[in-house]
């Protein structure tokens, strides 16, 4: 890691901030300097957003969790119930596995309504089923009033991994082709546009969903051709690319007229001042794939219902400094970095 | 995006840096500077530099204001925010600047202060309505642009009855800073700043209008272009300011008539007449004490005065001496001339705050520009 990427941080007289949830260079610095530290092995030290791992049985599994914070806990195209199932299937399925069980663990402030309770575990199982994966264990607590915000979810869940698949963040090399499954930005802003203290409307739906059919199609297309997928939650499409850059000592090249972006999107983005490219989504991904598979690729991913507008986005390149750079739509160039600091807390 | 994509076509981008490349006279070098961090933004952040002939350089101003906000002004919103019973509301840019001791407004909330980001000088008033137990104090900063809004908020205070509401003033002037760059003596290590013209905010004058400017036409021979903040808005100004130096004239035109009229905005001047008068002097991060370049609130309206009703007394706090802020904000330095750059000051962990906001040149060239001089950051690196 680069200096700039890692920061130490100060142990004794620090607070956590809010900018170490914030899927930024905070965060990954805190990971780096705490938890990395104490929990030190060689499957964490990969740095994915799930743990791939031989069973002694034979075959591979993988293993994710995830916390879910949102708030509003409703928003326009979800909840915290089916995103808190949405993320974590997704988690599992970027390493190309096949998702198949999940936990659910319930934080529950006293005197959170029950039937809003209710509507959450519909909805989560509603989105289990139709991902199609089991909801097998859960754990329920109930903490006193003001020490926790309605409701917080937390959701482990373990899948299988097709042979010959070694899907890592790690494995992208110069030539090979960046593709994104969908438009960027949609999730964050409709959360965005349902906060209460920003009087703003949209159409905008979050997008939270399960991409393990997508990703199912695109191991068939690609097979080994796949180099890594990742879904760029927090931080949005610039800091996954960042994150990719670092795993796999490359740098990308990308072109923004070739990101797709929902005109709603744009728009609310420009009022807020935003960047969409650091605005989270939920039910998308990025594809680092072998450039001679790209183009099957796209067109498999065209055929799903949540890959209509995938797109080749630019490439991975040769770069010492990891930069993830980009070719304006204006014609200049410049850099897609991080963003620093909290952009918008408890997005998921 | 309607009346926004137009103004950020590539085609027209190519044909217009086609004319300026054509029309700047190859022997000779051209230096504007952009006073306004938000075109400083939007140079960067669509990559104008690139479509500029080699000989016009940018010399990013200091129209940043988180970035112009000493220390000792930061270091007293967060002795405010410490006050159990003082809410203090800022605009989310305020949050990570640097302050005294390590401390930030961001830290300072970690460590349980009530500080809430604002979007706008009226949720600061509707906490206090909807808080009446809590002093909520309004951050208050920004050039002519935001100092209506923060007007608009004391008016609304006064019409509801609000007695909780206060305002902590450090509303800052555009053409008095320009001036005092222009008046800036060179110092042994810094070179003097050779600027040639000015591109001007256009947000400011539609406030202000364009008379204010006329002064450095007339009295400095530096032609000013009154620019928009898109990027097709920016190249087509400085293709304006090439041809004024190209005719060696110095005139205040307006490049954004869509908005800019020549007289400004009666309105939100008689406002802020009526709210705020002149500081006698204000410290300038880079620029040092400025006479008469702040506002503060009229004694008619000392009750919503925060520096009043909790008797603030700024104490002066010095900046970290390796950093290069004041000379980048006075456009003397680039920002990868700063041996902080890039190694202990990145936007994350800023030294200065034109590391912090992102309208800051420190930032804007971290974030989008420094692959330009990649091999500085490397060198930078390796001697760190």
């Amino acid at each position: 890691m680069t200096k700039t990427f890692r920061r130490k941080l100060d142990l004794k007289a620090g607070r956590v901030d809010m900018s170490h949830g914030a899927g930024g260079r905070a965060m990954a610095e805190l990971i780096s300097s705490i938890f990395k530290d104490a929990f030190g092995n060689e499957l964490l030290e990969q740095g994915n957003d799930q743990a791939s791992f031989p069973t002694p049985v034979g075959g591979r599994m993988v293993m994710t969790t995830d916390g879910y914070v949102v708030s509003p806990i409703f928003f326009p195209g979800g909840d915290i119930g089916s995103l808190a199932v949405h993320g974590t299937v997704n988690d599992l399925a970027m390493a190309g596995a096949k998702p198949l069980y999940l936990s659910a663990s319930y934080i529950i402030e006293e005197g959170f309504p029950l039937g809003d309770l209710k509507r959450i575990a519909d909805s989560m199982g509603a989105a289990a089923k139709a991902a199609g994966v089991m909801i097998v264990t859960g754990d329920t607590k109930v903490v006193e009033r003001g020490k926790a915000d309605g409701v917080f979810i937390s959701t482990a869940g373990v899948g299988v991994v097709p042979e010959g698949l070694a899907l890592s963040g790690d494995q992208a090399r110069p030539g090979d082709k960046v593709i994104v499954s969908g438009s960027m930005g949609d999730h964050g802003v409709a959360i965005m546009s349902s906060r209460e203290n920003l009087t703003f409307e949209t159409e905008i739906l979050s997008d939270s969903a399960a991409l393990n059919g997508l990703v199912e199609a695109m191991v068939a297309a690609a097979g080994p051709h796949l180099r890594l997928m990742r879904d760029p939650t927090r931080g949005g499409l610039a800091a996954t690319l960042n994150e990719l850059a670092h795993q796999s000592a490359v740098g990308f090249r990308i072109i923004e007229d070739r990101i797709p972006i929902k005109r709603q999107v744009a728009a609310a983005c420009e009022l807020l001042g935003l960047d969409p490219l650091n605005v989270a989504n939920e039910g998308k991904l990025v594809a680092v794939v072998a450039a001679e598979a790209a183009e099957a690729l796209v067109e498999a991913m065209r055929s799903h219902p949540l890959g209509t507008d995938a797109a080749i986005i630019g490439e991975a390149v040769e770069d010492d400094q990891h930069f993830v750079q980009m070719t304006t739509g204006f014609g200049g160039g410049r850099i897609v970095d991080w963003l620093a600091g909290e952009q918008l807390p408890r997005i998921c | 995006m309607k009346y926004v994509d137009e103004y950020r076509d590539g085609d027209k981008a190519r044909d217009l840096a086609a004319v300026i490349a054509a029309e700047v006279h190859p022997d000779r070098s051209y230096a504007f500077m952009e006073f306004c961090g938000g075109h400083t933004h939007a140079i960067s952040r669509y990559g104008i530099e690139d479509l500029l002939p080699k000989n016009v350089r940018m010399i990013h101003g200091p129209g940043c204001p988180v970035c112009v906000l000493p220390i000792g002004r930061i270091d007293d919103a967060i002795r405010l925010a410490k006050r159990s019973e003082v809410t203090l509301c800022t605009y989310a840019d305020l949050m990570r600047v640097p302050a005294s001791g390590g401390l930030s407004l961001m830290k300072a909330k970690a460590a349980g202060s009530d500080i809430r980001m604002v979007y706008s000088s009226l949720d600061a008033i509707r906490i206090a309505e909807t808080n009446p137990d809590r002093q909520v104090v309004f951050f208050a900063i920004g050039f002519e642009t935001t100092t209506p809004p923060t007007a608009v908020a004391l008016k609304t205070a006064e019409a509801k009855g609000l007695k909780n509401f206060s305002i902590y003033c450090n509303h800052v002037l555009t053409p008095v800073a320009m001036r005092a760059i222009l008046e800036m003596p060179p110092t042994p290590d810094e070179p003097p700043i050779a600027i040639e013209g000015f591109v001007g905010p256009s947000h400011v004058s539609a406030i202000i209008g364009m008379d204010p400017y006329r002064v450095f036409a007339r009295d400095y021979h530096k032609p000013v272009v009154i620019s928009g903040f898109e990027p097709l808005d920016v190249m087509y100004s400085i293709l304006m300011l090439v041809r004024q130096v190209n005719e060696q004239r110095a005139e205040v035109e307006n490049q954004y008539i869509r908005a800019v009229k020549t007289e400004g905005n009666r309105v939100a001047i008689d406002l802020c007449d009526e709210v705020f008068e002149l500081r006698d002097s204000f410290e300038w991060r880079g620029l040092g004490a400025v006479p008469k370049s702040a506002l503060k609130l009229r004694d008619a309206y000392a009750f919503y005065d925060a520096e009043k009703r909790f008797a603030v007394e700024t104490q002066p706090a010095e900046d970290n001496p390796a950093c290069e802020c004041g000379a980048i904000l006075r456009g003397q330095k680039k920002p990868a001339d700063c041996r902080l750059f890039g190694t202990v000051c990145t936007p994350e962990t800023p030294t200065g705050a034109c590391m912090v906001s992102s309208e800051g040149a420190c930032a804007a060239h971290w974030t989008y520009g420094r692959f330009r001089t990649r091999q500085t950051d490397a060198g930078l690196r390796r001697s760190a």
